[in-house]
């Protein structure tokens, strides 16, 4: 039976192979991503509900674990609205222009010493690039909506956008000039050491710049301004329903998973153990794979996301404006004047 | 001195982690939901709820259509019409509480001088209808014929405050 598979697979041409191969890696990549996009929401539910004092939903299979399948087939059935003044096209082509990339920056993250699926040397500056083009479904889905509401929310989102773009990008750099390459998985092997030679120890500022950014710019609270429920009803997707709105949704929460796996990589040693050059500890757990680790790493930051969102009331909008301009991107030029003098003068562990 | 000192604290996120710390300690605390159809909060004897008429242990129906009830209603939701019947003793004819109306408040029972109507404690029940949310004569009757035990209960224990 194999061995006509493999006589098969043989018979097919090698650029049809290649193209094969690829899509089922992606199949690999995307699978996993979306079913734990469902079940961070279930997650987020449940978080929530504990710090609340609650139980979260518990009612649709054991303990509520089968909750979002729930969810996702009543949005499936549910009908899919167009408002009679939108544009159609944009309408209806927002929700993935919003979704894509976030799914596509995934090509360049490594899970584990090599397992990447497209392994770049300019990683980080697709990340960067991919990142900032999800703000263009949140602006055509308020644009082609035809709704002051929604207009407004993408208003608000493309602001801040733009603002935290900036620091983010600031962040990057920082990286990049500690790591010395802009490639994902040399970023990652040059933190290894131990747990004090990751990245977040000599660019504490810029770790945690880029994790508040990360968190105004997949617009999770506190940072949540372009939905203000109390301000403007849901933002920009006020008008959607059914499939599309939970495509929005897909990508905000995908969203969440790439930039805490962005932040593990960069800033927490990606798929290095944290018991890494501790004597005793490290032959112990050298049974773990690589990518338990970043798994862990994510989950832990995905962790902090719903945590914020339970205890930090709505920014009001100026202040985030304030935050973004006048706070987050002169700390991080400072920080990368330090950087460059830690670089010139070889500081170790990290520099030299 | 409390500028620097403010400025720092702002800087450095020290309240936003003291909040984090406060929600964080939440997280591990005993959960209070109450899983509504398994378990339920306990009821007082006094609860009011679905209404019912109540009859004497020899079956004669306590009611004698003095119409306080009627009278003390704040949402005018009882109707009542009397006349006498065959043996000579004045009846309801018509008793209707339209439970859209009713704000459940108690008075009628208060006002009642023969313990006739009173307010059971059950709260749960729904209409399909309109029509089913009059509770007619025949149907406080037969929801007082159901609960009787437990309604004259819970007048044993409240007696001595009333």
């Amino acid at each position: 039976m194999i061995e006509l598979l493999l006589s098969f697979w043989d018979m097919v041409p090698a650029g049809l192979q290649t193209l094969l191969i690829i899509i089922l890696k992606i199949v690999v990549i995307v699978v996993p991503i979306m079913l734990s996009v469902a079940y961070i929401t279930l997650a987020e539910r449940k978080v929530i509900g504990y710090i609340q004092v609650r139980i979260g939903p518990n009612r649709v299979g054991p303990r509520g674990i089968l909750q979002p399948i729930a969810d996702g087939l009543k949005l499936i059935l549910k009908e899919v609205i167009i408002p009679t003044n939108a544009n159609r096209f944009l309408f209806v082509i927002a929700p993935l222009l919003a979704l894509a990339p976030a799914l596509a920056c995934w090509a360049v993250i490594p899970f584990n010493d090599g397992w990447v699926l497209a392994d770049i040397d300019a990683g980080l500056l697709y990340v960067l690039a991919l990142s900032s083009m999800g703000v263009y479904g949140l602006i055509i889905a308020g644009w082609a909506s035809n709704s002051k509401y929604a207009f407004l929310g993408s208003i608000r989102s493309a602001a801040q956008m733009v603002s935290y773009e900036i620091a983010m990008g600031f962040a990057l750099v920082g990286v990049l000039m500690a790591a010395g390459s802009m490639n994902l998985s040399a970023i990652v092997e040059s933190q290894a050491g131990s747990f004090l030679h990751w990245f977040w120890l000599p660019l504490l500022p810029l770790f945690l710049i880029y994790f508040i950014a990360g968190l105004a710019e997949t617009n999770r609270a506190p940072f949540d301004v372009a939905e203000g429920e109390s301000e403007i009803v849901a933002g920009f997707h006020v008008e959607y329903s059914g499939m599309a709105f939970a495509l929005f949704f897909l990508a905000e929460y995908a969203n969440m998973i790439l930039i805490s796996a962005l932040t593990a990589l960069m800033f927490l040693g990606g798929w290095l153990s944290p018991f890494q050059g501790i004597p005793g500890l490290e032959a112990l757990f050298s049974f773990v794979p690589g990518i338990v680790w970043l798994l862990a790493k994510i989950s832990f930051l995905l962790f902090l996301f719903l945590w914020f969102r339970a205890t930090f009331p709505r920014y009001r909008y100026d202040q985030v404006m304030r935050l973004g301009w006048k706070v987050f991107i002169p700390i991080t030029i400072f920080w990368l004047l330090v950087i460059g003098v830690g670089v010139m003068a070889k500081i170790g562990p990290w520099f030299d | 001195m409390s500028k620097v000192q403010h400025y720092l604290k702002s800087f450095l996120l020290w309240e936003l982690l003291l909040g984090l710390k406060l929600t964080g300690r939440y997280f591990f605390k005993t959960k209070i939901t109450v899983q509504y159809p398994e378990e339920k909060t306990p009821q007082s004897n006094r609860f009011r709820g679905l209404h019912a008429l109540r009859r004497y242990p020899n079956g004669e129906e306590r009611c004698i259509a003095c119409k306080l009830c009627e009278a003390v209603c704040p949402a005018l939701a009882i109707t009542i019409e009397a006349e006498p019947r065959d043996d000579g003793s004045r009846r309801t004819t018509l008793y209707d509480i339209d439970l859209f109306k009713c704000v459940y408040c108690g008075f009628c029972e208060e006002a009642c001088p023969v313990d006739a109507i009173v307010e059971t404690r059950v709260f749960e029940y729904a209409f399909e209808t309109r029509d089913e949310s009059i509770m007619t004569k025949e149907k406080l009757l037969a929801h007082g014929d159901l609960h009787e035990k437990q309604i004259a209960a819970d007048r044993a224990q409240d007696a001595k405050f009333r």
